[in-house]
């Protein structure tokens, strides 16, 4: 019981970051704009996160400044993609290309570790929190347990995520701009017939795909680790990617698959090394791959079927 | 705007325009951008050994470069040339470790390159067979199949393949028999004097490439039938052509392309396998291919380009600590944005010059 309760702790916190990431996909690309780069807008809002953290001591700061990085990269991406008509997955690529390569030439330019930022102090960092009554409940069989074990002593931006959620479901499919944002997504063209700016439209969702991106950037360094590591999103943006493509480019099953991807990663550790039945040991490698060749399965058709909103990856040219 | 603006002024606005960034991006780390120019070109070009290490690097992007070519004339964008090249070296590998002591140079050799472009090939068949019958995605597949060859390598590497005994995750050294000659070998039996590189014969192997490249995409049925198929599919289908079939065999050869990078970093200068001998090699093939405009010529310019940065970098990063391997990958990066991206960014500029002077 125990360790299952501390395999779904992890599962939670392994999933935070590819939730928003996830979910900072889904608008880009329901607004059919293909985006690659959220692996290297979360590592911008890592890094940026960790600096201004250190600098100023506070955690909000932090975030903010995390937030803002992303964002400016993912304006690059709307320059490129929305207003300049170019190749979405080349801007994409570069992205994650600068920002795996900028992020430790300003490290070690700034703070002299190598690339890394220094280790935060407690006051500079997100912590746990417990909900109220988690110690009084503790005692509690089960339900006590799942209240004070699982549910709380997460940092805010877990929760903060958990709220997210359901607000951005409420926006994709209950809002007016949750309408225009499938529209311009499957077609522009008829959007643009409607009198929706397509151009507008896509500015707004890739603005708040960067803002999540800068949140998950944000959980990683300031909170996950205490201090921003080279590299240290190491594929997490893609496996957001695929939790996307995995969930159909839907908010509630792209959290699902998210969810299932962390399990496994959080078993993966688990597994290191322990005989079992029937199959042995299995390689820890093995475990790594399950997302990625899932999501090729899923791509081919081979498991159910993901069909990418319509107009993804085109540019909008507004005929003259 | 002619043509031949459009293939020089252009690419190198975009050119002038990155290092711009790097150079701001240097001046804010308190470093003066002029001399670390300057530092990065004696590096690269300055001395015998310089000049063959660049070679060396410029081998490896020339390759990468070109499958990233081949694919973008079908139309598709392979990311995957990272993993390509990698299980490439896992066909080498098990090559080597099999027959180096018992086949002679002359075979063992081009059966490692036969494995090389064998298994670069059938790494990128799978992603191009599923685009082509199935309809998925090429670049998300490739990113997957980067993936998937990493944790692959990684398991078998350090399962398998490791040396006895060894705490590292590298294979035994490979016999002498399947080590390709390095350049200063060959001009020495010449009674020529080079300083000792690892720059090796694959480089005469990367330039007759760009020839073959030229050939085949400009000069040849299956060129043509790959052309048609990049620029639109459905004439392409009207017209006759086997679309699959192009799709299919361009990311086996572009495979099979980035194959050679492996063939250049085992045989001609580790000659052994680690875990992260690829070192990025296939992304700097995209902003090569990006920067090249595909064309073979400019694949060998920009692939020299990207040689002297990895070259001149580490130099650069001897005399200025600050600066370290990672301001080439940021480099590596905004060519991707300006050459790739926004290629034609400047030429509304540019092309009002052209015709203010057809003009007079």
């Amino acid at each position: 019981m125990e360790q299952l309760f501390s395999l779904l702790d992890s599962t939670i916190r392994v999933a935070t970051p590819l939730v928003l990431a996830a979910l900072a996909g889904m608008f880009s690309e329901r607004s059919g704009v293909v985006d690659i780069g959220l692996e290297g807008k979360m590592l911008v809002a890592a890094f940026a996160a960790a600096a201004a953290a250190f600098v100023t001591h506070s955690p909000w700061l932090g975030l903010l400044a995390g937030i803002m990085a992303s964002v400016s990269l993912a304006m690059v991406h709307a320059f490129v993609s929305v207003t300049y008509n170019g190749n979405q997955l080349i801007s994409g690529m570069a992205i994650n290309t600068i920002a795996s390569g900028i992020t430790p030439v300003l490290g070690l330019a700034w703070f002299q570790q190598g690339g890394n930022t220094p280790q935060l102090d407690d006051d500079s960092r997100f912590h746990d929190i417990s909900l109220p009554l988690a110690d009084a409940l503790s005692n509690v069989p089960v339900i006590g347990h799942l209240y004070s074990k699982l549910l709380s002593g997460h940092s805010i931006l877990v929760y903060l995520t958990v709220l997210i959620i359901p607000v951005v479901s409420w926006v994709v499919y209950r809002s007016r701009f949750g309408l225009r944002l499938r529209a311009v997504g499957e077609n522009p063209h008829a959007a643009d017939t409607a009198g929706v700016s397509v151009a507008r439209v896509r500015y707004i969702a890739l603005f708040w795909g960067g803002v999540l991106c800068g949140v998950a950037g944000t959980f990683l360094s300031v909170y996950q680790t205490g201090s921003f590591i080279k590299e240290m999103t190491a594929g997490k943006g893609f496996l957001a990617l695929a939790a996307l493509i995995f969930g159909k480019w839907r908010p509630l099953p792209a959290v699902l698959g998210c969810l299932l991807f962390a399990f496994a990663d959080a078993s993966q550790i688990r597994l290191e090394g322990v005989d079992l039945p029937i199959v042995g040991q299995i390689p820890s490698q093995a475990i790594q791959v399950i997302p990625y060749v899932l999501t090729v399965l899923l791509l081919a058709g081979f498991v159910g079927r993901a069909v990418a909103p319509k107009a993804i990856g085109v540019p909008f040219v507004k005929s003259r | 705007m002619p043509r031949w603006a459009q293939l020089t002024v252009l690419p190198a606005l975009n050119l002038l325009a990155a290092l711009l960034v790097t150079g701001f991006v240097t001046w804010m780390i308190g470093e003066d951008p002029w001399e670390c120019l300057q530092l990065l070109v004696s590096g690269a070009f300055g001395s015998g050994e310089g000049i063959g290490y660049t070679l060396f690097y410029t081998t490896g992007f020339i390759f990468t470069g070109l499958a990233v070519a081949t694919a973008f004339h079908a139309g598709l964008f392979n990311i995957g040339g990272e993993g390509q090249a990698y299980l490439a070296g896992l066909g080498v590998t098990l090559v080597v470790l099999a027959f180096d002591h018992t086949l002679p140079p002359i075979v063992l050799v081009p059966l490692c390159i036969l494995a090389a472009m064998g298994f670069g090939a059938a790494w990128a068949f799978i992603p191009g067979w599923l685009q082509a019958k199935r309809g998925s995605h090429i670049v998300v597949t490739t990113i997957m199949f980067n993936f998937i060859a990493y944790s692959l390598m990684l398991y078998l590497i350090g399962h398998h393949l490791i040396e006895a005994g060894s705490q590292n995750p590298t294979t035994r050294e490979f016999g002498q028999a399947s080590w390709i000659p390095a350049i200063h070998q060959v001009a020495a039996g010449m009674g020529i004097s080079l300083p000792s590189t690892p720059l090796n014969l694959t480089f005469v192997m990367a330039l007759l490439a760009c020839g073959l490249f030229y050939l085949l995409v400009w000069h040849s049925r299956w060129g043509f039938q790959l052309r048609t198929v990049g620029v639109n599919e459905s004439a392409a289908r009207y017209a006759g052509i086997n679309v699959s079939k192009t799709i299919i065999l361009a990311m086996c050869v572009s495979g099979a392309l980035s194959g050679f990078a492996a063939i250049n970093e085992l045989l001609g200068s580790t000659h052994r396998m680690n875990v992260s001998f690829t070192n990025g090699v296939g992304f700097v093939g995209i902003a090569v291919a990006l920067m090249g405009r595909n064309h073979p010529v400019g694949i060998i310019l920009s692939a020299l380009l990207f040689g002297g940065l990895t070259q001149g970098g580490l130099e650069l990063s001897f005399e200025k600590p600050v600066i370290t391997r990672e301001m080439i990958i940021f480099i590596q990066g905004l060519i991707i944005l300006f050459c790739g991206a926004l290629e034609n960014l400047f030429e509304p500029f540019i092309a009002g010059l052209f015709k203010r002077k057809e003009d007079k």
